[in-house]
């Protein structure tokens, strides 16, 4: 298949918030007006030194950037191929990338004078990343988990709780990421004067694909700087894990016009392709839901079906829009990992390189072990380290067959 | 182009009373028992039927109706099936307007264009999609008021004089105003308060005014009818379907009745309240 492709990948979304067909603002008339607010604030905010300024000041000293890129010697050896690195997103204030996301919308919030934030979360990582910062900047702070994900996530209920913030379980349809989004978004609607919400990834309607891709292209622009440094050129290539697929694009999309650089997502096949899985882009097809158009896992009828993977922060039926059009485009390729086969890199990380890593980059790293054996020595291959494990080693350990 | 809808409030504006506009879940607690209750819909008071297509992630919605959207899903209905009901309630009934509610994902899977022309065929209306703002209007409002049906829009207490008139621009049938800013069955509207909402509406058009969201009593009916050109009632009835169900959420010989007692009473509440002035 031949893809007519654009002069540029980094041009999106358009005015309307469209990448491609992908994209839009899908959400009922009540939180419109909101959508709208919000792009303005955000425009004005970009246009804004100050607001860029004061930023970075946070990025330094409470964030704790630059974080590292790291020449993961052990793993490369095992490999046998390619020269890999890690970027270090699991060493940032929270144990993963979703402060750099947090930050920044927190700091729109308080411009826009609202005083109450609400967040989804299905792993904890985003909700704990905006408890913290609402325990910064002294903001209430209200965070939808799905009843599963609370049960398997304890730790980070806890952490949540700790921060000053209150966490509401969703007994919802499949009690999962998905539906502690639709509550996030029915409190929105409710709380409309006063409550900024939140997202975690680059989903939803327009601008939060654009303004979270933003937030995160950090990780990107470091990498760039970082690797010009260690080897005086590009990588070859680049490989995230994607659930929404917020650290993916932070680390991909200020490489999307280096038509050099290979890029690999990785998304979560649960099972298998075949049964109980969370691949958007494998498994799905374009439909609509919270908010924008983009790859679904869904029925014959447009009903959105269960999505499954040992990682909660991947447990989602839908990937980000900008994600959905990058995959039509041929710019990335999208491949996909069982739970077997990161629990697999996930023990082989932690035992290689000292460093237990988050199930969801677990995934990016099983991909590691097929792409980099096949690669010569010379490639210079970058695999973003999103989050620390600590908060999966409960749901490890018992599929080890063991308890903590 | 006149349609059902118009026709019919145009006769309510004749008969100097407001409409009672009643919403029913296609498909729960199933097919069959659904189509009983549309069936006998018109006879019990209802001027508008309101058919809910049934979706897994109903984001607008409050419990009553998320579950039953379940209830229906898991009893096997579809956007087809849906459909269907209304092409067997069209055989006996062809003055009560049948106005389909839902999400966009189901409609966007079945095919827009294949939709609308089903959708015709069978019968209905209007449609209502929730995610669908002005923003999105080529997405299906146009093809719909192209294909003949009225693409009824949602105004909201955060829908403010500045965004009214984008709101109502492909607007037809009726404007239906959701009187609270929150999900469905949430919170109690406020007579007054949606009476001065109205008027803010009709300033910007000519179309009639329907008021919804967390009317639950006949005497609320009332109320809201007062002004307003209709009233809509959702998860009450909802409610009271359930209530009629059994431990397995099986429907039982009281269900159909359970609903048309209720928009019985309904009916009564807004056939009492006088028409304002205002308009």
């Amino acid at each position: 298949m031949s893809v007519q492709q654009p002069n540029s990948f980094r041009t999106g979304p358009d005015e309307r918030g469209h990448f491609g067909i992908y994209g839009g603002r899908f959400v009922a008339e009540t939180l419109m007006p909101l959508v709208l607010e919000l792009e303005k604030a955000y425009a004005q905010a970009k246009a804004d030194p100050a607001f860029q300024k004061e930023m970075d000041g946070y990025l330094t000293h409470y964030v704790g950037r630059p974080s590292p890129l790291y020449f993961a010697e052990r793993f490369t050896e095992h490999c046998g191929g390619a020269k890999i690195y890690f970027k270090r997103e699991e060493l940032n204030h929270t144990g993963a990338h979703k402060v750099n996301n947090v930050l920044g919308q927190i700091m729109v919030a308080r411009r826009m004078g609202k005083k109450r934030i609400i967040a989804e979360t299905g792993a904890g990582m985003h909700g704990v990343a905006t408890a913290t910062l609402c325990a910064r900047f002294g903001l209430e702070c209200i965070v939808y988990m799905g009843a599963v994900d609370v049960e398997r996530q304890k730790p980070n209920v806890f952490r949540m709780k700790m921060l000053g913030a209150e966490v509401r379980p969703v007994q919802s349809g499949t009690k999962t990421l998905k539906d502690a989004m639709n509550e996030a978004l029915r409190d929105w609607v409710t709380n409309v004067a006063d409550t900024f919400y939140c997202i975690g990834t680059v989903a939803g309607p327009h601008p939060y694909p654009m303004m979270v891709r933003d937030f995160q292209s950090i990780i990107g622009r470091e990498t760039r700087e970082q690797m010009q440094e260690a080897e005086g050129r590009l990588p070859d290539s680049l490989i995230a894990c994607i659930g929404g697929g917020s650290n993916a694009m932070g680390l991909f999309h200020p490489f999307l016009d280096d038509r050099s650089v290979e890029i690999y997502g990785v998304e979560a096949a649960g099972h298998g392709l075949t049964g109980l899985h969370a691949a958007s882009i494998a498994g799905g097809r374009p439909g609509v839901l919270h908010g924008n158009r983009t790859y679904l896992l869904m029925d014959d009828d447009g009903q959105i079906k269960d999505a499954h993977s040992i990682s909660a922060g991947l447990d989602y039926p839908g990937i980000g829009p900008e994600h959905a059009w990058l995959n039509d485009m041929g710019r990335v390729n999208f491949l996909s990992a069982t739970d077997d086969e990161a629990l697999h890199a996930f023990k082989l990380c932690s035992k290689l390189e000292g460093i237990i890593p988050a199930l969801e980059p677990a995934h990016a790293l099983a991909k590691v072990l097929d792409i980099a054996p096949k690669k010569p020595k010379d490639h210079l291959m970058v695999v973003n380290l999103s989050g620390r494990g600590d908060k999966d080693l409960a749901t490890v350990a018992e599929h080890l067959g063991g308890k903590l | 182009m006149t349609t059902r809808i118009d026709k019919r409030f145009s006769e309510l504006n004749k008969q100097g009373r407001a409409g009672l506009v009643t919403f029913l879940m296609a498909g729960d607690p199933d097919h069959e028992t659904s189509l009983a209750i549309a069936k006998a819909l018109p006879k019990a008071g209802a001027d508008v039927i309101e058919l809910g297509m049934p979706f897994t992630d109903p984001m607008a919605d409050g419990p009553a109706i998320q579950a039953a959207g379940l209830r229906a899903l898991k009893a096997g209905a579809t956007l087809k099936k849906t459909l269907a009901l209304v092409r067997d309630f069209r055989k006996g009934e062809s003055d009560t307007p049948i106005v389909l509610m839902g999400y966009y994902n189901p409609i966007y899977t079945y095919g827009v264009d294949k939709f609308l022309v089903d959708a015709k065929a069978a019968g209905v209306d209007g449609l209502i999609v929730v995610d669908l703002p002005p923003e999105e209007d080529e997405e299906l409002c146009l093809p719909a008021l192209k294909a003949g049906l009225n693409f009824i829009r949602l105004a909201t207490p955060t829908t403010d004089d500045k965004r009214l008139p984008a709101v109502l621009m492909n607007t037809s049938g009726f404007v239906y105003y959701v009187s609270i800013t929150g999900i469905t069955g949430a919170a109690t509207p406020q007579a007054d308060k949606v009476s001065s909402a109205v008027a803010r509406i009709k300033r910007h058009t000519k179309l009639p005014v329907a008021v919804g969201f967390g009317v639950r009593t006949a005497e609320q009916a009332r109320g809201i009818a007062a002004g307003a050109d209709a009233v809509v009632v959702g998860s009450a009835l909802v409610d009271a379907l359930r209530s009629s169900l059994d431990k397995d959420n099986k429907a039982t010989a009281g269900t159909v009745k359970a609903v048309t007692d209720l928009v019985a009473s309904l009916a009564e509440g807004v056939r009492l309240a006088r028409r304002v002035a205002a308009e």
